[in-house]
């Protein structure tokens, strides 16, 4: 295997890995604060979570481009604070698969939460449970699988990304260069070869890994640990 | 000892709850009224579980639980509350489930084994709530409010969804319970049988309103009380259990010294019971009758006469230091010519006092 390809493989593995951390860190307060309101505040929120997944990423990836640019609010507070620039980095990689895979973390993980009784919460704060400490000991074990499904989902969407990364990450080998753009690359140069190596590959990974989270047991009662 | 002062408002979809009492806190207090006469509504205030008018005061003994705005959040109040429907952790176990308010607002001076062997649950422990009976169920709901050590017990109805047999055993735990530890509880229920079985003193509802409250006994021997002209008012007398008649499968009871026989009880001699007397199984006659099926005849004082219909009036007997309802026709009042002061007999038919414990065989 060549040593583009590794590179892509790691690049990708590192983008889909940090992406998937952090949508879960945002997703969750996120996830919550949607399945205990209704109302036109939270309706727009949900319109904003969930429009990555009608909106083409070439939309998304041309306003993110425009506001990446070194000459923009975001760009140069960017650049005064890591010192880098911001558009065709592993940052802006970074902040582009969080928008546009956020609705595979959130909309799992607030089904999830909407389905926790609140009858099971009142009952715990009976029992000296903090709000906290509900969310700790009654809402996340009771949705256990419902992380796994959202940080695999996450972490999938992320690897088969493809047009946000080519307008915002610019294709450089070890720094935006990621496995769906290497692909692109290949098939471009007629190296049918790697293209097949790679495609291949991904398509192993994908089914693998939908494998795997369809036969995890969907029981969340005590005895099933995941 | 400690009062429960209540001075609040709360609105729901089908009423306001207003009220302005003080409950006081030892043993069991019933909350006794219809569906819809806020009980529960009552309860979840108290517990904090609602948000309550801003004029809204709840004071338990002297701390201030909910008082000109700020509230004492439910996890702080140390409360113990069974509700309805149990509402056990589903992905935790039993043992699990009872420990989880002892590992956060337990004090360490309950033993959990004890309390375990109070509600015989020993055999329950490993096992997951999905695997327990709607009766086992509550049992550990009891007895997981019971280890978190709570100042006051708040019980919503706690046997409505169970069936005879599981009743009873869960009475009987909540009865162990009162009995071993002394925590104040407060008991909703409708069903006046349960209440007669359990509580000290009842608090009536209605309609988001206290009707009236008391101390059971002497508050159902009343006449002028809403209870009293409900069509199954009943008093309720205090005996000792004072022999078994196994040959008839009887049990007397003494109840200041009057004998009264009911269906055979398992229950010791010498053990305190209460007795239910509807009012409309209680007649009265002049001399005592000779030749009657009636086991039970007994001297009373008549204290007092309420004409409640056209058709009906209701009697106050007096037996010994306490109390009996005789509903009659006003036709048999009349003409009887009954005079409040009178010395009268009672017949009560048997039956009426298999209600005691409400689930006999």
């Amino acid at each position: 295997m060549s040593e583009t390809i590794l590179n892509a493989i790691w690049l990708t593995v590192a983008l889909a890995g940090t992406t998937t951390i952090i949508l879960l860190l945002i997703g969750t307060p996120v996830a919550w604060w949607l399945s205990r309101r209704q109302g036109t505040v939270s309706a727009v929120v949900e319109t904003i979570v969930a429009l990555p997944l009608i909106l083409p990423p070439t939309v998304l990836g041309f306003y993110l481009l425009i506001a990446f640019a070194p000459d923009t609010l975001l760009g140069r507070a960017w650049q005064q604070l890591t010192g880098e620039r911001l558009a065709f980095s592993f940052s802006a990689l970074v902040i582009g698969s969080v928008i546009y895979s956020l609705p595979f973390v959130v909309q799992p993980l607030q089904q999830a939460f909407s389905r926790v009784p609140a009858s099971l919460l009142q009952a715990s704060a009976t029992l000296g449970a903090t709000p906290l400490d509900q969310f700790r000991c009654i809402v996340l074990p009771l949705s256990r699988r419902s992380f796994l499904v959202a940080a695999t989902l996450g972490f999938a969407h992320t690897v088969g990304e493809f047009g946000v990364v080519l307008m915002i990450g610019g294709n450089i080998p070890g720094e935006t260069q990621v496995l769906s753009i290497a692909l692109f690359d290949y098939v471009e140069s007629l190296r049918f070869h790697e293209a097949h190596q790679l495609a291949a590959g991904l398509v192993v990974f994908s089914m693998l890994t939908l494998f795997l989270l369809y036969r995890s047991n969907p029981e969340a009662s005590w005895r099933v640990k995941l | 000892m400690t009062e429960l002062a209540l001075a609040m408002r709360c609105d729901t979809q089908d009423f306001t709850l207003s009220l302005n009492c003080g409950i006081p806190l030892n043993g069991i207090c019933a909350i006794y009224g219809p569906s819809g006469s806020g009980k529960t509504t009552l309860l979840e205030s108290i517990a904090g579980l609602r948000s309550l008018d801003e004029t809204s005061h709840i004071r338990f003994g002297n701390i201030d639980w909910h008082n000109a705005g700020y509230s004492v959040p439910v996890w702080q109040r140390r409360i113990g509350f069974v509700f309805q429907d149990a509402r056990l952790f589903p992905h935790l176990s039993v043992v699990q489930n009872l420990l989880f308010g002892a590992h956060r607002t337990g004090r360490g001076e309950l033993n959990p084994d004890q309390v375990i062997d109070w509600l015989g649950l020993e055999d329950l422990l490993h096992r997951g709530p999905n695997e327990l009976s709607a009766g086992q169920k509550q049992r550990v709901a009891i007895g997981r409010a019971v280890l978190s050590e709570p100042q006051l017990m708040l019980l919503d109805e706690p046997l409505a969804n169970l069936d005879t047999a599981a009743r009873t055993d869960c009475l009987q735990a909540i009865r162990s319970v009162q009995e071993k530890l002394a925590t104040p509880m407060l008991y909703v229920s409708h069903d006046i049988e349960e209440i007669c079985q359990l509580a000290e003193h009842v608090v009536v509802l209605e309609q988001g309103a206290v009707r009236e409250q008391g101390p059971l006994i002497e508050l159902f021997g009343r006449l002028d009380t809403g209870v009293a002209h409900e069509e199954h008012a009943a008093a309720v007398a205090q005996g000792q259990i004072s022999k078994h008649d196994e040959a008839y499968g009887l049990t007397a009871i003494d109840v200041d010294g009057h004998t009264l026989w009911v269906n055979h009880l398992v229950s010791r001699v010498g053990e305190s019971r209460r007795i239910r007397i509807p009012a409309r199984d209680v007649s009265v006659c002049r001399e005592r009758p000779a030749g009657t099926s009636i086991l039970n005849i007994l001297p009373v004082e008549l204290v007092e006469i309420e004409h409640t219909s056209s058709a009906r009036v209701l009697l106050r007997l007096r037996l010994g230091q306490q109390y009996l309802l005789a509903r009659i026709t006003r036709k048999s009042a009349i003409e009887l010519q009954l005079q409040t002061g009178e010395q009268l007999f009672a017949q009560i038919k048997s039956a009426a006092l298999l209600s005691d414990t409400g689930k006999t065989p």
